[in-house]
């Protein structure tokens, strides 16, 4: 069987505070189900290969969120890859990097990858906190929980449709939480996002690979328990 | 210029300020609260604000930095200096900001000379503040992204406050390149090769951004003239070589990589005060444990050794510290203030070399912890304290691995004499 090509971009710019849990929630969730996974870490000195099937992007600073847009940019493979089909997932950093424009180091306005349709700014407070958020219903994946840690304000384009709304958190600035467009999706849940929300992770999946089986109770168990948890600690619940 | 009689040389808020803050501080160890060096600190500044720039005055002052390792090498440099003879202030107590520090000068009000740990984003305004002698700038990588500040721009603001300077002598780990770039606004600096175990914050030129290129502990940007600058001191396997080449075994104490590099910083900080290198290294390898790392406790008849680390880089360090299998080792996570709320630097570690042991994991976010083993196929027992920990593990020894609260909570349990 062909393996599952999991491609994280560039680790070496695009990796603040455990953006490697999605890469590993991944792989672990497509091997539990028997399909074989090859994960490229591409760094920002390396070409971006085109035929991935799902792509990744952390969070970063202001000075290398800007270098990783440039270089994505004049590299090319990843808006191949979009183009082709592949899945592209991205937090905080990176998901402000897939729209038109971002705020930059001292606030400066830098084109971004133009892979959805948002714009973001800076606001003016830093978000910093757990964040709840309720998931369009067309994508029928739970609630989601995490921990945001930005000072992003994005707006939403007609071509881009709002992830979730938000419960708890700030997320997009006015209610709504991250965004998505096709198989391209980003969120301001932060870091290892899909650690506690295992439906995103199997939504990413079964874009590649079609419906997922469940899986047994035992594997999830943990993951559950800590979501719930999660949940629990600040008053709302699972579903 | 000559600090003896240090406060009676204050203007006269200031004697004020420092007498309230100190009885205030009474007041808070006697009731339990900690050594309150914070809020005897923060009365004082109240009452005068320029109580620390003040306090400061006439004194030889050294200001330890980093994300980790200052609490110790805060430690060992005290130690380094002591053949000098003098009193020295210290905050030992890791109150690491304003208040900290100007409670550590007010309680020894006729100390020549202070080392003070001092928490990072305070560098700009604590050197200018206490126009310190001696920066020590040891490493910079992720910590507590919550609350801390973005160390791109960390780095940046250190390197500005060092360039306004001017009389301050840096000593900084050249192996660590946002630190290099950091120190290299200095006009005096003391390049020490300390190496540098964690590498994920720093593939990039944080001058330039281009990526580095590596070659063992060497670094150069491809791109600018950036590149790790020729060092006076060594750290080598357990060797120190000095400025004049010569090799010494540390022979420290107190294990681990990471605190041979802190030792070999704290001797080029003693030798920048004369301190002839055979003494300052008698005196670090007399050094056992610090504010309760590194203690050996006996619960149950259980020998627990305590190790603090608060960040990727600390547990990555302190993983090499571990006793080898079959000691088991308890893991432990809490989130609270002090920790950061969020707990996702959990997944920047690599934990596979623990498969071969047995792994008991604690704290308040224990289940974040199992979470992130279970995904690195790391078997491991939960558990709910240390006595259900010593139980379950029903051997000798135990290695204990916890973070700031957690750590803390351990001690409480365990005794302060941990």
């Amino acid at each position: 069987m062909r393996p599952l090509r999991l491609v994280w971009i560039y680790p070496d710019l695009l990796s603040t505070y455990g953006d490697r849990g999605n890469v590993l929630v991944l792989e672990r969730r497509a091997r539990l189900r028997g399909l074989p996974v090859q994960i490229l870490e591409v760094n920002s000195d390396q070409r971006v290969p085109p035929d991935g099937h799902i792509y990744l992007m952390g969070g970063g600073e202001d000075l290398p969120q800007t270098l990783a847009t440039r270089r994505l940019q004049a590299d090319g493979g990843l808006h191949r890859a979009v183009g082709q089909g592949a899945v592209l997932f991205a937090v905080c950093a990176g998901y402000q990097m897939l729209g038109v424009e971002f705020g930059g180091a001292d606030d400066q306005a830098v084109d971004g990858l133009g892979l959805l349709d948002i714009r973001s700014g800076r606001g003016e407070r830093r978000a910093v906190g757990e964040i709840v958020a309720d998931v369009d219903p067309a994508l029928n994946v739970p609630r989601l929980s995490g921990f945001e840690n930005h000072q992003g304000v994005t707006r939403l384009g007609p071509r881009a449709r709002p992830l979730a709304r938000t419960t708890l958190g700030v997320g997009n600035g006015d209610g709504t939480e991250g965004a998505y467009a096709g198989r391209v999706l980003g969120t301001y849940l932060h870091g290892p996002a899909l650690v506690r929300n295992p439906g995103l992770a199997d939504l990413l999946l079964s874009w590649v690979v079609g419906p997922l089986p469940p899986l047994p109770a035992q594997a999830e168990e943990l993951a559950v328990r800590l979501r719930e948890e999660r949940l629990a600690a600040v008053g709302t619940q699972g579903q | 210029m000559d600090a003896n009689n240090h406060r009676s040389r204050l203007p006269i808020r200031a004697r004020l300020a420092t007498t309230v803050g100190g009885a205030a501080a009474t007041v808070s160890r006697l009731a339990g609260k900690g050594d309150g060096s914070v809020i005897g600190g923060i009365i004082g500044l109240r009452l005068e604000p320029d109580l620390l720039s003040l306090l400061a005055q006439g004194r030889r002052i050294v200001l330890v930095t980093g994300t980790n390792g200052k609490t110790t090498t805060t430690r060992l440099i005290t130690a380094a200096l002591t053949p000098l003879g003098q009193q020295i202030a210290s905050n030992i107590y890791g109150a690491n900001m304003e208040a900290g520090l100007t409670s550590a000068l007010s309680r020894a009000p006729d100390a020549p000379l202070a080392v003070l740990e001092t928490d990072e984003k305070y560098i700009p305004a604590m050197v200018k503040a206490t126009a310190p002698r001696v920066v020590v700038l040891l490493n910079l990588s992720r910590d507590q992204m919550d609350r801390a500040a973005e160390i791109w721009l960390l780095a940046r603001r250190w390197r500005e406050a060092l360039g306004n300077a001017p009389g301050c002598r840096v000593v900084a780990n050249a192996d660590d390149p946002l630190v290099a770039w950091a120190a290299s606004g200095a006009s005096q600096v003391t390049w020490v090769a300390a190496g540098q175990r964690w590498r994920d914050d720093s593939w990039c030129c944080p001058h330039c951004g281009a990526h580095l290129e590596r070659d063992g502990d060497d670094w150069s940007c491809r791109e600018c003239a950036n590149r790790r600058p020729p060092v006076s001191w060594v750290l080598t396997g357990d060797q120190v070589i000095d400025p004049s080449g010569r090799a010494r075994p540390l022979d420290l104490a107190l294990p681990g990589r990471a605190n041979r590099s802190n030792a070999v910083v704290a001797l080029a900080v003693a030798d920048a005060f004369g301190v002839a290198i055979s003494s300052a290294l008698r005196e670090l390898r007399g050094v056992t444990s610090v504010a309760g790392r590194y203690t050996q406790v006996t619960r149950n008849g259980c020998d627990i050794r305590l190790l603090l680390a608060k960040n990727p880089a600390g547990w990555l360090e302190a993983l090499d510290v571990l006793e080898p299998p079959p000691v088991p080792v308890l893991l432990s996570v809490n989130a609270q203030g002090p920790d950061g709320r969020d707990t996702s630097w959990l997944w920047d570690v690599d934990y596979r070399r623990l498969r071969d042991r047995m792994v008991l994991v604690g704290g308040e976010r224990k289940l974040d912890l199992a979470v992130r083993l279970e995904a690195d196929e790391v078997p491991f027992r939960l558990v709910s304290d240390i006595d259900e920990a010593v139980n379950v593990a029903g051997t000798p020894s135990l290695e204990v691995l916890a973070n700031y609260t957690a750590f803390q909570q351990y001690r409480a349990v365990l005794g302060r004499t941990a």
